[in-house]
């Protein structure tokens, strides 16, 4: 499986600075995409997971600080750049993001085209006539009717500023895409449009892609390789088809069961006690050990490491080292 | 059965005007309406739980204010134990209002963040002048907060919402409706704003509280795996109407509204092995205003015809208890179509 890396992050820290403390938000994740693979990044509010999204594109706020770590795109470390450098040769035209709510991340006073042929301008040295040609080309390819292209905003449903934003991510050729929560706000019906069509271009394309999700089951969808954020660490990941099938933390286990299911018999769901810590004061050891069904002293005490289980399969927990299989 | 249904909703509607500049509204006589709810019926029997699902703008939220005069009606009744609180002037409405309480979506903002717990759990006493003296009330209230799970209560008691956590505060809010021993709840969405892992705690109260007092709900989501959790009937909403109906396990196992199926179709499942087929509709929902004529789902419909272009369908009995506005369905009770020829997708 030596494939070629397109992205690296190690050992990536980044708190946030406040009056009361610093907010433990991502603290020590490595993780690394290969070309065209698609990442889900699972986890509830608070995780840490759009941090994580934000410090690779290095859009986060001021008060963020990165105490350590690398993000290596092609084996170049991007924490390193200059914000000039990001933005004239990084953003947009190798790793593009698609905002949560982007329903509203179009400004409302110039037409969807204008937009998007703006951000062509900025990034690449075309002429507006060639620009106005591709954004009309990428609206089509999103499932968009280009007669709707010199249209506002808010002339548009959710699902279809949801495409536009995603025409406007693809417009100067990226690597890789970020999309946070891309259906979050949308019905069912449109949410299953877009994921399709997310999923067609990323495979037609050729995209990596990192999908941040609150809900599982958006991830099984769309996704390749699953990743399970809890409380700013990485607790599991591996192929999506494993984690579902055999997830080894406690907190996976915990969270596939929390899911009611659609069809078949109805059982009494189980639930994970207690809530996600405050990350300003996480608890010491394992960050899951108050919740953990299956702690020991030892939990309390030391974070563990997250180590492989078995090939593409990691876990970070003290009471699962080797993979099922594998014992 | 009819006489031990608690609730009984028939043909209600609720209108809003669609606000147009004073030019408009002088040139036309008629102003445009949205219609919320267009005319939607169902009964709950004592002790149960009816699920409401939809997507946005299909008028759940607004069917669960109606029934509790939190919107006035525009027509139609709602009869609690036989009695149509539509009809009810604002002192009989009150004493009404006791039996039949509400849970809002939002634990951030159904909280004012102003009053400690206690005082946002006691004010319901106090309105309806329960509880002979301070003392009475403050036990009401810790009761209240221990049947919620918010144990020990004294250490809830004073704090204020924005100190609890999400999961808390909606406990908050169920013990909030629960204090006056009502018959009745609507719950709207009330764990949508919940992280996965914390919902199914609520879910599970919500459960147990419900067997522990008899009580009757209607639950409001958009989730039909929630409401398959929760529910033992459910009515499927598109644009202000019930256009399916029926036990939950059947109607969500074997739907038969072209919609329903639709729906099916498109809910993610945590399930990585599952293979999605193809959506059998595409569009979304249009804004409640200008409907087409026949029925509301004709533009989106693959299996639409010349009749539901034409004439709105009522609601067909597909089985016994489970029906759907459908054509499809209209020649189905007369024996001329066999359940397994009818169009599945």
């Amino acid at each position: 499986m030596n494939m070629t890396k397109l992205l690296e992050v190690k050992n990536l820290k980044m708190y946030y600075s406040t009056m009361k403390g610093d907010v433990k938000a991502v603290d020590d994740i490595s993780f690394s995409l290969e070309k065209g693979e698609s990442l889900g990044l699972a986890g509830e509010s608070g995780c840490g997971k759009s941090s994580v999204a934000l410090a690779l594109m290095k859009l986060y706020p001021s008060n963020a600080k990165i105490l350590s770590g690398e993000v290596l795109l092609d084996g170049v470390n991007l924490l390193e750049m200059s914000d000039e450098v990001i933005r004239q040769n990084i953003r947009w035209k190798r790793i593009s993001i698609v905002p949560q709510a982007a329903m509203n991340a179009f400004n409302p006073v110039f037409t969807i085209k204008e937009q998007i042929v703006e951000a062509i301008l900025t990034h690449e040295d075309v002429t507006e006539k060639e620009a106005g040609e591709r954004t009309v080309e990428l609206l089509r390819r999103v499932g968009i009717d280009p007669s709707r292209a010199s249209n506002y905003p808010h002339e548009f449903s959710g699902g279809m500023k949801q495409r536009a934003m995603m025409a406007m991510a693809l417009s100067c050729n990226p690597d890789l895409i970020i999309a946070d929560e891309p259906t979050t706000a949308l019905d069912v019906i449109v949410q299953a449009q877009v994921l399709k069509e997310i999923k067609t271009l990323q495979e037609e394309l050729g995209l990596s892609m990192i999908l941040i999700s609150h809900d599982l089951s958006v991830v099984a969808e769309t996704c390749e390789k699953t990743m399970i954020m809890y409380a700013g660490n990485i607790v599991e990941d591996a192929s999506t088809l494993e984690i579902f099938r055999a997830a080894l933390h406690p907190y996976s286990i915990g969270l596939l069961g929390a899911f009611p299911k659609l069809t078949g018999e109805r059982k009494r769901l189980e639930s994970i006690k207690g809530n996600p810590p405050n990350l300003l004061n996480p608890p010491p050891g394992c960050r899951f050990h108050p919740r953990c069904p299956n702690a020991k002293d030892l939990c309390e005490v030391i974070p563990p490491f997250i180590q492989e289980t078995h090939k593409g399969h990691r876990v970070a927990c003290h009471m699962v080292n080797k993979h099922p299989e594998y014992r | 059965m009819a006489s031990d249904d608690l609730i009984r909703v028939a043909n209600l509607k609720k209108y809003f005007p669609v606000r147009t500049n004073l030019l408009a509204s002088l040139r036309s006589k008629e102003v445009p309406m949205v219609k919320a709810i267009d005319g939607v019926s169902f009964t709950i029997p004592r002790g149960k739980i009816f699920g409401i699902v939809g997507e946005s703008g299909s008028g759940k939220t607004t069917t669960g204010r109606a029934i509790l005069r939190l919107e006035e009606p525009t027509a139609g009744s709602v009869t609690i134990e036989g009695e149509d609180i539509v009809k009810l002037d604002k002192e009989e409405l009150k004493k009404r209002r006791r039996e039949m309480q509400i849970i809002f979506q939002d634990p951030f903002e159904s909280l004012n963040p102003k009053m400690t717990i206690y005082e946002v759990v006691v004010e319901p006493l106090e309105i309806h002048r329960i509880g002979k003296d301070e003392e009475e009330r403050r036990k009401l209230v810790s009761e209240a907060l221990e049947e919620v799970q918010l144990i020990p209560p004294e250490d809830f008691l004073f704090r204020y919402p924005h100190e609890l956590s999400g999961g808390q505060r909606q406990r908050v809010a169920i013990a909030r409706a629960l204090i006056l021993r009502p018959k009745f709840i609507v719950a709207d969405e009330p764990v949508s704003m919940l992280d996965v892992s914390i919902r199914t705690e609520v879910l599970n109260l919500m459960l147990d509280l419900q067997e522990k007092f008899g009580l009757t709900y209607l639950f409001i989501t958009h989730d039909l795996a929630i409401a398959r959790y929760m529910s033992s009937n459910i009515g499927v909403m598109y644009l202000g109407k019930i256009i399916e109906f029926g036990e939950v396990s059947e109607v969500l196992d074997d739907p038969d509204h072209p919609y329903t199926q639709a729906l099916m179709a498109a809910v993610p499942v945590p399930d990585a092995e599952r293979k999605r087929g193809e959506l059998p509709i595409r569009g979304e929902t249009p804004q409640p205003i200008n409907l087409p004529p026949g029925c509301r789902f004709n533009p989106r419909c693959p299996y639409a015809f010349d009749k539901c272009f034409k004439e709105e369908p009522e609601l067909f009995p597909v089985e016994p208890g489970h029906g759907a506005a459908c054509f499809l369905y209209a020649d189905f009770h007369s024996g001329r179509l066999e359940r397994g020829r009818l169009p599945k997708y």
